[in-house]
């Protein structure tokens, strides 16, 4: 095994999915001659040519609409948006092209396309530069959305998005590319991941905390923290918003009795607000405590620092909230649970 | 008939298309020099893809074509009775008028070349060679129509006579058509993508990114914009502030011309000399016919905003009248076999219909069939009042 980054995963993926297939290229905004915004397409250029490795002129509506009917002609393109915010720009390619492609034609044609975007905030980038929309994605059934945490799951996930012959938004995280994990050496033996399923990536006894991308990682050092304190949380990692693995997420909740979501984006309407309606669903008759959002707070995101920081999601926000949350099951006495 | 005659003839003289090749400095001058001349120059100025008349079609191509040209009239006719029998539903955007136009267009075509449509598409689905009845069983929602009855008039497809579609967002096809256009690229093919749309679509930002995309990455597509003067009740002067749609060629360095959309001929020709240079050269084309839209914008538009004498000109301009005083001008169709071969499309026409009117509604229990082509757990398939768990 070897320890690679986040980035390092997905751009070695890219490499060994380019090398199998012949008919995955790339597309998108600077990742040829400049190699990537965040270099995740660092070196590919070099190696597979223009043909291959295709910078796209300013037009996110224009690139992801030839992505699509690239893909509908057999290709396999994988477009790189440079971050989340400027795939508002491709909406209308995205949800009324991509996701309806297959469908409203009676089957006839499949669109074999990945979009690899970045969110995030947390970087002082301001409000049109920090947002967390994949919750408009998640909205459209025809799209697939993944959201993977590790750099190995990175690499088990695109490869099943590139093999998958639907349409997949590839949810990266800013704050997710220099962190690190284990990969095998060679990382073409990484095996495709299965598009919707969850993984329980701690088990726990008293509280179920559900995140994905960068949520999932706090959650998972919010669980460290309070297992110090003796209390045992498990960690559901969603890794796909669409399809949503419901079945993992309640289970999970039958055993714990109680939730805490944490997410990226806003609070109403956001992903937690469906979690939170499957798991009253689900697991109503077993929950001791009114299930819990952390979510960013309703604001366009500012860019002074301490502004910034108030309205985003940390590990100490997860911790108040889980605190309260076993609190109010009465199961753990105040003294634990402060 | 004096008034249709007039009207063939000035249509003869203006049948040429008018061109621009924006490809170079020199030649951009030169199409500038073009524009300054005004519209009769414009004309006079280029020869384009050969002239209107006539001369290089012989009297059976010329009947194929009326026949076609026929069938899209009596098929969109039959549709909009179909449509205020509530037989049809959502919205259906007919092409009467643009008959030449689409037979023309796809005259040019190889069967193996793509093409992307607008949703104003019926007679592009039959030119392109899809069945009557599979046309009209999509319109009525039939599992027997070309897309089964999950499209409808906006939403056709078929893979074997390769029409990728009909798109009902304004604009939405050309991305699509560009890629399309990238893949046969890519992989080396020599295939033509051809694509539709109307006058208000050159307004949009995806007609901007497409034709810069296209043009820029040398892609083989081929972009028709069919000037009906109206986007939906909105005239191209109140739209466009360049009304003469296919000078914004020029601003991608991209061959550009207009034709005579009511000249089936020089439609042809116009076509041809776009689809080859897209296939020999691997250059796009953007292509501007004018062509009436003989009704409202859709069956329900009653057109209030057209003036009397407006919809009274639109009967001189009627592409099918004009063809088959042509034919019966030149000795090749009379009045009797005109009606014969009305008669017989009318026939196919009726049995179109009686078809679509027979064939089964899809099946309930198809409704998950196709959200998506790859299989994938945890896909919630349920009916509105369902739970979501089952217990």
């Amino acid at each position: 095994m070897a320890t690679v980054t986040y980035r390092q995963a997905l751009r070695d993926t890219l490499r060994a999915e380019m090398l199998r297939d012949e008919n995955v290229f790339l597309m998108g905004e600077e990742i040829g001659v400049f190699e990537g915004s965040y270099k995740i397409t660092e070196g590919l250029l070099k190696e597979f040519g223009e043909r291959r490795v295709r910078d796209t002129p300013i037009a996110e509506e224009g690139f992801v609409g030839a992505a699509i009917g690239a893909a509908m002609l057999g290709l396999r393109p994988v477009v790189e948006i440079m971050t989340i915010n400027f795939s508002l720009l491709a909406l209308d390619q995205i949800v009324n092209h991509a996701a309806k492609i297959y469908g409203m034609f009676g089957g006839q044609c499949s669109v074999p396309l990945v979009i690899r975007t970045p969110g995030g905030g947390g970087q002082q980038l301001g409000a049109t530069h920090s947002q967390n929309v994949e919750l408009y994605y998640s909205f459209v059934p025809g799209l697939k959305v993944v959201a993977p945490s590790t750099p190995l799951e990175a690499s088990a996930m695109l490869k099943a998005a590139i093999r998958d012959d639907d349409p997949v938004l590839f949810l990266e995280n800013l704050a997710l590319y220099n962190t690190k994990g284990e990969v095998p050496d060679d990382i073409a033996e990484v095996e495709p991941a299965q598009i919707g399923r969850a993984a329980v990536t701690r088990p726990g006894t008293d509280i179920t905390i559900i995140g994905y991308s960068r949520m999932a990682h706090v959650a998972l050092e919010v669980a460290e923290r309070l297992a110090a304190d003796g209390i045992s949380a498990e960690v559901v990692d969603l890794r796909s918003l669409r399809p949503l693995d419901r079945e993992t997420i309640v289970a999970s909740v039958r055993r714990t009795g109680c939730a805490v979501i944490a997410e990226d984006d806003w609070l109403t309407y956001g992903i937690g607000a469906e979690i939170a309606a499957t798991i009253q669903e689900g697991a109503f008759d077993w929950l001791d405590a009114p299930v819990r959002r952390v979510a960013m707070a309703e604001v366009p995101l500012p860019y002074a620092k301490p502004l910034e920081l108030a309205a985003l999601p940390s590990a100490d926000s997860l911790v108040t909230a889980v605190r309260d949350t076993l609190r109010a099951t009465g199961r753990l006495s105040l003294e634990t649970a402060r | 008939m004096a008034e249709t005659t007039k009207a063939t003839r000035s249509r003869r003289t203006r049948g040429a298309a008018r061109q621009d090749t924006g490809a170079s400095g020199a030649e951009s001058e030169a199409a500038a020099r073009d524009a300054d001349a005004g519209p009769a120059g414009a004309e006079n100025a280029q020869a384009p893809a050969g002239t209107a008349g006539g001369a290089d079609a012989d009297a059976e191509t010329l009947v194929a074509y009326y026949r076609q040209m026929l069938l899209i009239r009596r098929f969109e006719e039959r549709a909009a009775r179909a449509y205020t029998q509530a037989k049809i539903g959502g919205y259906c955007h007919l092409n009467l008028g643009e008959e030449a136009t689409i037979v023309g267009l796809m005259a040019a075509l190889r069967p193996t070349d793509y093409l992307f449509t607008n949703y104003r598409e019926h007679g592009y689905a039959l030119a392109k060679g899809i069945d009557a009845r599979s046309v009209m069983a999509e319109l009525y929602g039939r599992s027997t129509g070309v897309s089964k009855g999950w499209g409808g008039s906006m939403h056709m497809f078929d893979v074997k006579t390769r029409l990728l579609g009909g798109y009902g967002i304004v604009g939405g096809q050309l991305p699509l058509a560009t890629g399309a256009a990238l893949a046969v690229s890519y992989k080396g093919g020599d295939e033509v993508v051809m694509c539709h749309m109307g006058d208000g679509t050159a307004a949009i930002g995806a007609f901007h990114e497409s034709l810069n995309i296209a043009a820029l990455w040398n892609l083989p597509v081929v972009f028709v914009v069919i000037n009906n003067g109206l986007g939906m009740g909105t005239t191209v002067d109140r739209s466009a502030a360049e009304p003469e749609l296919w000078r914004r060629g020029a601003a991608y360095r991209m061959e550009s011309a207009r034709v005579d959309g009511t000249d089936v001929l020089a439609v042809r020709e116009a076509a041809r000399t776009a689809v080859e240079r897209a296939r020999t050269e691997s250059k796009p084309y953007l292509l501007e016919a004018t062509s009436p839209r003989l009704r409202g914008h859709s069956v329900v538009d009653p057109a209030r905003y057209r003036s009397a004498e407006e919809k009274e000109a639109l009967k001189a301009a009627d592409p099918l009248a004009a063809m088959a005083l042509r034919l019966e001008e030149a000795g090749i169709l009379d009045a009797e076999a005109r009606d014969k071969l009305d008669a017989e499309v009318t026939a196919e026409i009726e049995d179109a219909a009686a078809f679509a009117d027979d064939s089964p509604h899809p099946d309930v229990s198809t409704l998950f069939d196709y959200t998506y082509a790859t299989p994938v757990p945890s896909e919630l398939r349920r009916l509105p009042a369902d739970p979501v768990f089952r217990s």
